[in-house]
C-alpha cells in the first residue's frame, strides 16, 4: 500500500505546490487522482517516484511510504526497484529508438534474462499492436500506439503499483476507451494503479476510490461512485447540469463567481 | 605538433600515389574518428562539449610512455617480450587508468554541476584541459618529446609496386574498425540501450529506473578511453616521435570531424573523421605545390569542408533533426 501523508512540495524553494495532501493507494486497487491544470497533480507523483530532483523541486514536510517503509528520500531507480513505476505525462518515449528497445529501457531493473522474458511475453499478449511494430522507430508509431508503449515499457518492470499521468491525454474517444479497458486488464492481473486523469468520466468509472486536487490541496476524496453522484463533480469534472442535462455557456451568467471547493 | 611524416615518400605514377596518400587519409582519418567518437559520447549522454578531450588524450599518450618505457611493464616480469605486444598491454593498462581518471572528473567536478547552464560546465571543461594539460606538460618538459616507443616500427612498410603501407598505418585503421564494431554492439546491448535513452530523454530514463548519474560516469570513461586511444596513435611513428606538448592539440583538430558528422552521432563522427583525414592528406599532397596558400594550408582545409557541409546542412551530415511523426 503506498501512503502519502501531509506532503508538502515546494519548487526553486519558493514557489510552494503542494499544500499537505494526502492520498492512499491499497493494494491492487485503481485509485484516481482527478483535478484541473495546475492542481498538483503530476507534482505528487514526481515526489512519489523520485523525479523532483530534475525539476529543482523538494518535499518540505510529509512523508511517503510504499509497504510501510518511507520513500521520500530514495532515488528514482531504487523505487522502480521496490516497484513504484510510472508513465510519464505525454508519453515521453524514445523516440529515435525501436519499440523492442523501448522496452529493453523498461526491463532496466529486471533482475534476471527470465523475468525480462516473461514480462516481454505478457507485454506483448496484452498490447498486439505492439507485437506487428517491434522493429520500427518508435517516433514513427500513432499517437495511440506510442501511448500503448509507453505503459508496455512500464510493465516491462513488473510493478506492483503503476502511476498513468494523463493516460488519456491526445487521444481520440475511442482510443481513450481502448486505454481503459487496458487499466482495467493491468489492474485484474495484480498491479495496482494510481490514475491521474482531467478526463474524469473515465477515470471515475474504473476507479475504486478518487481524490479531487485543487491548488495544492485535496479538496474531496471518496468512493468513485459517490464521486460520480455528486452536484459539484457533476458540474465541475462531468460538465452535466444538476438535472442531468447538458449545460450550454450561454445559459451561464457571466458575473456569477464561480464556486470553490469548501469555500 | 609534428605532423610531418617521417617516411620520405618515394615517387611512383600518379595512380600509385594516389593509393599510397587514400591509405595515409584512412589511417589519419582512423585517428580523428576515434577522437571524434569521444566527443560525441560525452556529448551525447551529458549534452556537455568536453574541451579536455585534448589533455586527456596527451595524459594517456603519456602513461603509455610511463608504463611502457620507464616503468617496463609488463615486460619487466616477461622477458623477451616482442615489442608490439609489450606496448599494446600498457596501452591497454593506460586505457583503463584513463577511463579511470575520465569517471574521476566526471564524479567530482561535472556531476555536481547537473541542472546548471551548459555554458558553466563547458567553461569547467576548459579548466580541466588547461589544469591537465599544464601537468602533463610538467611531466614531459618544456619542449620536450617523451618517446612512446614504436611499436609498429619507425619505417616498417610494405611496398606493392610504387604503393606504399605502413605497418602503423594498418593498425590504426584495425584498431578504429574493431572500436568502431565493438561501440555499435554496445550501443545495442542493455547498458548501451540505456545510454541512448538518457542521452535522449533524461527524465523518462529516469524513470525507467536507470541511474542518469551512472550513465555519465560511464560515458566519460568511454570518453577519456577513446581520447586515449587517439592520442596514443598521435603519438607514435610515424605521426610524430612520441608525446610532446603539441599532443594536446591534436584532439582538437577532430573538431571540425564531429562539426562535420553532426555532433550528437556516432555514425557522423566516424564518416567525419575520415573526411576530415582524407581531406587533409590529400591536400597536403596536392596542394603543397600551389605557394600562394603558403605553408600548412592542409590543416585549414578541414575547417573549409567544415563549413562547406554546414552551409548545406546546418546540423551536419547525420546530426538528429528531431524525429517525428507528421
Amino acid at each position: 500500500m503506498l501512503e502519502v501523508a501531509n506532503l508538502e512540495v515546494v519548487y526553486n524553494d519558493v514557489v510552494l505546490v503542494l499544500r499537505g495532501i494526502s492520498i492512499e493507494v491499497p493494494e491492487g486497487e485503481i485509485v484516481a487522482l482527478l483535478g484541473a491544470n495546475g492542481a498538483g497533480k503530476t507534482t505528487t507523483i514526481r515526489a512519489i517516484t523520485g523525479l523532483l530532483d530534475v525539476h529543482e523541486g523538494d518535499i518540505t514536510k510529509g512523508r511517503i511510504s510504499w509497504k510501510g517503509e518511507a520513500i521520500e528520500k530514495m532515488d528514482p531507480a531504487d523505487i522502480v526497484r521496490a516497484g513504484i513505476t510510472q508513465v510519464l505525462e505525454g508519453r515521453r518515449i524514445f523516440a529515435e529508438m525501436t519499440v523492442d528497445e523501448n522496452l529493453k529501457t523498461g526491463a532496466f531493473t529486471s533482475k534476471s534474462k527470465v523475468s525480462e522474458a516473461a514480462a516481454y511475453d505478457r507485454v506483448m499478449t496484452m498490447f498486439p499492436i505492439l507485437a506487428d511494430r517491434r522493429s520500427s522507430i518508435s517516433g514513427y508509431l500513432s499517437g495511440g500506439e506510442q501511448q500503448m508503449l509507453a505503459m508496455a515499457r512500464a510493465l516491462m518492470a513488473d510493478p506492483e503499483l503503476l502511476i498513468l499521468d494523463e493516460p488519456s491525454l491526445g487521444l481520440a474517444p475511442k482510443l481513450v476507451q481502448q486505454v481503459k479497458e487496458i487499466i482495467v486488464e493491468i489492474n485484474k492481473q495484480g498491479t495496482g494503479v494510481l490514475l491521474i486523469e482531467q478526463n474524469a468520466n473515465m477515470a471515475l468509472s474504473i476507479a475504486g476510490h478518487g481524490y479531487i486536487m485543487e491548488t495544492g490541496k485535496v479538496v474531496m476524496d471518496g468512493a468513485s461512485d459517490k464521486l460520480l453522484q455528486d452536484e459539484d463533480v457533476q458540474e465541475f469534472y462531468l460538465g452535466l447540469h444538476v438535472s442531468g442535462e447538458r449545460k450550454s455557456f450561454k445559459d451561464i451568467k457571466h458575473y456569477k463567481r464561480r464556486k470553490r471547493w469548501l469555500s | 605538433m609534428l605532423s610531418v611524416p617521417l617516411v620520405a615518400q618515394v615517387g611512383g605514377t600518379p595512380l600509385e600515389t594516389l593509393i599510397t596518400k587514400t591509405i595515409d587519409g584512412l589511417a589519419l582519418g582512423a585517428i580523428y574518428a576515434l577522437l571524434a567518437l569521444g566527443f560525441v559520447i560525452i556529448f551525447k549522454a551529458t549534452q556537455v562539449l568536453t574541451f579536455a578531450h585534448g589533455a586527456v588524450s596527451a595524459m594517456g599518450a603519456y602513461l603509455v610512455s610511463y608504463f611502457a618505457i620507464t616503468l617496463n611493464i609488463p615486460g619487466r616480469w616477461i622477458p623477451d617480450l616482442p615489442v608490439t605486444l609489450q606496448f599494446t598491454l600498457s596501452a591497454v593498462i593506460a586505457i583503463v587508468v584513463a577511463a579511470g581518471i575520465g569517471m574521476a572528473l566526471e564524479r567530482v567536478f561535472i556531476r555536481p554541476m547537473i541542472g546548471e547552464p551548459l555554458f558553466s560546465i563547458v567553461m569547467i571543461t576548459i579548466g580541466l584541459d588547461i589544469v591537465i594539460r599544464t601537468i602533463v606538460g610538467d611531466y614531459i618538459g618544456q619542449g620536450n618529446t617523451v618517446v612512446t616507443g614504436a611499436p609498429w616500427g619507425f619505417l616498417s612498410q610494405w611496398k606493392i609496386g610504387g604503393v606504399i603501407i605502413q605497418h602503423a598505418q594498418v593498425a590504426t585503421i584495425i584498431v578504429a574498425i574493431v572500436t568502431v564494431a565493438v561501440l555499435m554492439w554496445f550501443f545495442k546491448s542493455r547498458i548501451g540501450i540505456a545510454m541512448r535513452a538518457t542521452a535522449f530523454d533524461q527524465e523518462a530514463a529516469m524513470a525507467q529506473g536507470i541511474s542518469a548519474g551512472r550513465i555519465f560516469s560511464l560515458a566519460w570513461a568511454i570518453g577519456a578511453a577513446l581520447a586515449v586511444l587517439g592520442g596514443i596513435f598521435a603519438a607514435v611513428p610515424p605521426r610524430a616521435l612520441g608525446v610532446s606538448a603539441g599532443t594536446a592539440f591534436f584532439a582538437l583538430r577532430a573538431f571540425p570531424a564531429i562539426v562535420i558528422g553532426g555532433l550528437d552521432s556516432i555514425k557522423g563522427a566516424v564518416v567525419g573523421g575520415f573526411i576530415v583525414g582524407m581531406a587533409e592528406v590529400m591536400a597536403g599532397h596536392y596542394l603543397s605545390s600551389v605557394t600562394a596558400l603558403g605553408i600548412g594550408f592542409n590543416t585549414v582545409v578541414p575547417y573549409l569542408v567544415m563549413m562547406a557541409v554546414l552551409l548545406v546542412r546546418p546540423h551536419g551530415l547525420y546530426g538528429t533533426v528531431e524525429i517525428r511523426r507528421v
